[in-house]
């Protein structure tokens, strides 16, 4: 017989080895005589690095001066950051009037406020911000960054993406203070909850038309001073390359794999042909060729802005790099998947939409932000053809007169500021992942 | 609900409470004769259960009826359309089909009602509070309404199978093939998502059952259908089929199986 005590024997507390600070530095530092010893050298060696470094970028250096004579003067062994400092303007915005630089500020403000609600778990309707933020904003960014004459088109996606702004923020509003989307709480608003759903479909068609209208009216008076694209630079310019690069990247990726795995033949062959090409080739040839090969191939007097011919290298060669990352996520996915997708009636583009690429994408993330954070790096290739992005600006600063030489302080700041970026690209994507897979198991 | 689309090749002599009607089907994996010279009629509100060795054509015939597969020789026409080359008949035979698998094939990253409104929504144009409302009530007939905001993760296989039925059944499908639903459930899980397709045969529904559930079989089959090596072997009421084989192999299965 079996006997069975009611009262369960109460947790016994882990021993010291496993909870405290000591056990833990015994358990992983010194459990032997070779670890122990090997603890003190690696300290010791660590010790050695960081006291140098820090001697002589903090506590020798100077932060303020004129020029680099001035720096040996304060300290003959310490860092000389006030050349950097005073290159703070080149190094973010290049050669872009001082005057202006209050449009890049804005711009990348807007895209800011743009992004905003995707992060808002209480805001509706995020597919619509991302579409209107990928369709609309480059234009309104494109022209407040370049300036001068609006054409029709222009004018229009301009007016369209202060539409789509306002409506965004608006959204935000209400799905912040109201958990509401803004489309049910303008229908409440105006008293409409029982018409019909194409009177209420109406209703804002017509209202987002007197929007649209009064923003056109709006901007035909406004202009902007033009800037030439050859004053961009600086991180500025890396961040519109790459941005312009990450953002096109993984749709036209989503494309490539989807026609490298089409039934159609002529769909896969050029697909393939495609990713293979671009995937044989250095990204500095692909550079090389957007400039200075293909001007020659276009007709007499065709003049296509060099600015415009990187980034469509650019965005051709990571899309092509993309591809095979969608291509792997999507063959992790079970043929069942599928099956299962069209037996409820859904087509090829509403299988893939809704129940292959969600799922694939998820798997892609570590990939894809690695492939990010490859193109952001890579983009600093630019400053070989010509263009002044943030590697060339830094580079620069040691051929001006007052910091003539200075190559390491620029250098050692533009590794910081890549790795805070690249740093963050990852730790989000680590997050991402596991929000993703949340409450999902398999 | 009948949309049928007008221009569509209507079966020449099917009377109008055929559903099935198959054909002199023939289907090759490449050399391999999977499928032999099928010939199949299934009426509205018949049940019939396919039972047969492995490897003998059973789930390729079904998966053929809504065109998982693609035969290559012979007729095959459903709910009055013939399927062929012709995407929009595809389409529509498939909402009018549902399916069951053997692995569920719920769709992971989706809650328990997304899984069912989906279908609905994008597919039937159905508005979403409708769609919700005819997925709980499927989930009821399924018995595991408290389950509906859960991830299929979470769901043990015999409550995945009974959500992959009702997914089926919220598109409101004149006919529903079933491929093997229990073969990948623990045995205690089997009875359950039984349960469920006795109460959806009592409704008279359209039922093609490929199952090795005999008890199954005689309790709601119209018709037992033995396949054996790509070809329909015998075909007979359940009664006479379990007590009065005719044919050797079918003998010789039931005797392994029984």
């Amino acid at each position: 017989m079996a006997i069975i005590n009611a009262n369960k024997t109460p947790d016994r507390p882990a021993p010291i080895s496993e909870t405290s600070v000591i056990g833990w530095l015994h358990k992983h530092l010194f459990s032997s005589v070779l670890n122990t010893f090997l603890t003190f050298v690696m300290l010791y060696i660590i010790y050695l690095t960081v006291s140098g470094v820090f001697t002589w970028g903090v506590l020798d250096a100077t932060f303020v001066a004129d020029n680099r004579r001035q720096c040996y003067d304060n300290s003959l062994t310490g860092a000389c950051w006030a050349g950097v400092f005073q290159w703070f303007n080149n190094i973010f915005y290049g050669r872009y009037p001082r005057d202006e630089i209050w449009r890049i500020n804005f711009g990348g403000l807007l895209l800011v406020l743009w992004m905003a609600p995707l992060w808002m778990s209480r805001v509706k309707g995020k597919v619509l911000v991302a579409t209107t933020a990928v369709v609309f904003y480059p234009f309104l960014a494109g022209y407040l960054f370049s300036g001068g004459d609006k054409g029709w088109f222009t004018q229009i996606m301009v007016a369209g993406a202060i539409t789509a702004f306002a409506f965004n923020m608006a959204n935000m509003l209400t799905g912040l203070f109201r958990s509401q989307s803004l489309t049910k709480f303008l229908i409440e608003v105006l008293g409409q909850q029982n018409a019909s759903d194409k009177t209420q479909r109406n209703i804002l068609l017509l209202l987002t038309a007197i929007i649209f209208g009064a923003a056109f009216f709006w901007q035909m008076g406004q202009s902007l001073q033009p800037i030439v694209w050859t004053k961009w630079g600086g991180l500025f310019l890396t961040l519109v390359i790459s941005g312009v690069g990450i953002a096109s990247a993984l749709p036209g990726g989503i494309i490539l794999a989807l026609g490298r795995r089409s039934e159609l033949v002529i769909v896969r062959v050029l697909s393939i042909g495609f990713i293979e090409v671009f995937r044989s080739v250095p990204l500095i040839t692909v550079l090389f060729m957007a400039t200075t090969m293909f001007p020659l191939f276009m007709p007499e007097g065709f003049v296509l802005n060099k600015l415009v011919q990187v980034i469509i290298a650019v965005v051709l060669f990571n899309a092509c790099y993309m591809a095979e990352t969608v291509r792997a996520g999507l063959q992790a996915i079970p043929k069942g998947q599928y099956e299962g997708a069209h037996t409820i009636g859904l087509g090829y583009w509403g299988t893939m939409r809704l129940v292959i690429m969600p799922q694939a994408l998820k798997y892609m993330i570590p990939n894809i932000v690695g492939s990010f954070i490859g193109l952001l790096k890579d983009t600093t290739l630019v400053s070989i053809i010509g263009l002044f992005d943030i590697l060339g600006m830094l580079r620069s600063i040691s051929k001006d007169t007052p910091w003539l030489g200075l190559h390491k302080e620029p250098l050692i700041f533009g590794a910081i500021l890549f790795f805070i970026m690249c740093a963050s690209m990852s730790k989000y994507s680590r997050h991402l992942e596991v929000k993703l897979s949340a409450g999902r198991t398999h | 609900m009948s949309n049928a689309p007008k221009n569509s090749q209507l079966a020449s002599a099917a009377s109008s409470d055929v559903m099935i009607e198959i054909k002199q089907m023939n289907k090759w994996y490449g050399q391999f004769h999977v499928l032999k010279d099928i010939n199949l009629t299934v009426h509205k509100g018949e049940r019939i259960v396919v039972c047969g060795p492995s490897g003998s054509g059973k789930s390729t015939m079904i998966r053929c009826i809504n065109a998982l597969e693609e035969h290559q020789e012979g007729e095959v026409v459903v709910d009055g359309i013939l399927l062929g080359k012709n995407l929009k008949n595809l389409d529509h035979i498939r909402t009018e089909v549902g399916m069951v698998f053997q692995n569920f094939n719920l769709f992971p990253h989706m809650t328990i009602l997304e899984n069912l409104t989906l279908g609905p929504v994008w597919v039937r144009k159905m508005n979403r509070a409708d769609a919700l409302e005819n997925a709980m009530k499927y989930l009821e007939r399924v018995r595991i309404p408290e389950q509906a905001d859960k991830y299929p993760g979470q769901l043990s296989g015999g409550q995945q199978q009974r959500v992959a039925i009702a997914r089926s059944l919220c598109m409101s499908p004149k006919i529903m093939l079933f491929d093997e639903p229990t073969s990948a459930l623990d045995p205690e899980m089997i009875k359950e998502v039984l349960d469920v397709m006795v109460e959806l045969a009592d409704t008279g529904m359209t039922m093609i059952v490929v199952t090795h559930e005999m008890g199954f079989a005689k309790t709601i089959a119209d018709q037992v259908i033995f396949m054996d090596e790509g070809e329909i072997v015998e075909r007979n009421e359940p009664a006479a089929f379990f007590d009065k084989p005719q044919h050797e192999r079918t003998k010789l299965f039931l005797s392994q199986i029984l």
